[in-house]
């Protein structure tokens, strides 16, 4: 059956290479994870980190399991619950907003021993 | 038809070094607007890449989900908490930095060795190319069917929660009486919080 494909056991670009972007990126997320002084920041982090899992699992449904796809299946799950963590995360940081009137995340201490 | 290797090579290049560049300056550019269009910019690559790898559906839902919901949520998240804020300097901020980039960079390292000394089993079989989309309804309505309606329940109950967090006024006033309590669990910096009741 003739498709258009990007030929991926022929492929130019080997397995590893997006291995190692998903790895600077997820390293990145953690890095701003940690880091971060802004709570956007930190759940835009979060979304870092969640799509370079996403990217992993896309490279080996694509190299490994090219038949049934079932990282594809499972990006598409991670991309719903990214969703509504981002909504759920966003509301949280509002409602604390509105109390503390700060968005420093050193300053949201209250249940800190 | 297959994509040329040379054609596919600049373009995973340029998608690389757009990721890599758009999470360094998410991560450490100072205004946090500049950070959100990035971050926009790093879902349309990563939406790239996934054309790279066969899977039009999902970068398609990639670029709906991502860039359409998440990133315009997380705008406005911004745009309603954006304030010109000094923040207080912390003792030893830089050692801490310098800390985590250490630890980062391990798990880089940890990363990159199991990636280059895993035997992968490839080539593995074709892949299915245009496929792909019969293939995913296809396990959405098979075996992963039950996920996939808890998914929309999830969705469901994250809405409600989302809503029921960011109103101003069902954290304040009482749920059955309807009168406005003072929950006196978080301290307040600033008394007005307790809004009236707002008319329904």
């Amino acid at each position: 059956m003739e498709t258009t494909t990007v030929a991926s056991a022929a492929s130019t670009i080997p397995l590893q290479a997006y291995l190692v972007l998903a790895a600077v990126l997820f390293c990145t997320g953690v890095w701003g994870l940690i880091n971060s002084r802004n709570a956007v920041r930190v759940l835009m982090s979060i979304e870092l980190m969640l799509n370079a899992v996403n990217i992993n699992l896309m490279a080996f449904s694509d190299y490994l399991d090219g038949q049934l796809i079932r990282g594809q299946v499972f990006t598409i799950f991670v991309i719903t619950v990214a969703a509504a963590e981002a909504a759920v995360g966003l509301a949280i940081l509002l409602s604390l907003y509105r109390n503390r009137d700060t968005v420093d995340m050193e300053r949201f201490n209250l249940l800190r021993w | 038809m297959t994509i040329a290797s040379t054609t596919q090579l600049i373009c995973f290049a340029v998608l690389s070094v757009t990721l890599v560049l758009g999470a360094l300056g998410v991560v450490l550019l100072p205004n946090i607007v500049y950070s959100a269009f990035l971050l926009g910019g790093v879902f349309l690559s990563v939406a790239g890449l996934y054309l790279m790898l066969n899977a039009s559906f999902v970068a398609a839902a990639q670029v709906l989900v991502y860039v359409g919901a998440v990133n315009v949520l997380i705008l406005f998240a911004i745009m309603l908490v954006n304030k010109k804020e000094n923040l207080a300097a912390i003792p030893g901020l830089g050692l801490r930095r310098l800390l985590s980039g250490a630890v980062c960079g391990g798990l880089f390292l940890l990363l990159i060795r199991v990636a280059f000394t895993t035997p992968w089993p490839l080539p593995g079989p074709a892949a299915v190319g245009e496929e792909a989309t019969i293939r995913i309804g296809e396990h959405l309505f098979s075996d992963y069917l039950l996920p996939f309606e808890l998914a929309s329940v999830l969705l469901l109950m994250s809405m409600i929660g989302a809503i029921v967090l960011a109103r101003r006024d069902v954290l304040s006033t009482d749920v059955i009486t309807g009168e406005l309590v003072d929950q006196g669990l978080i301290e307040k910096e600033r008394t007005p919080l307790l809004l009236e009741k707002s008319p329904r």
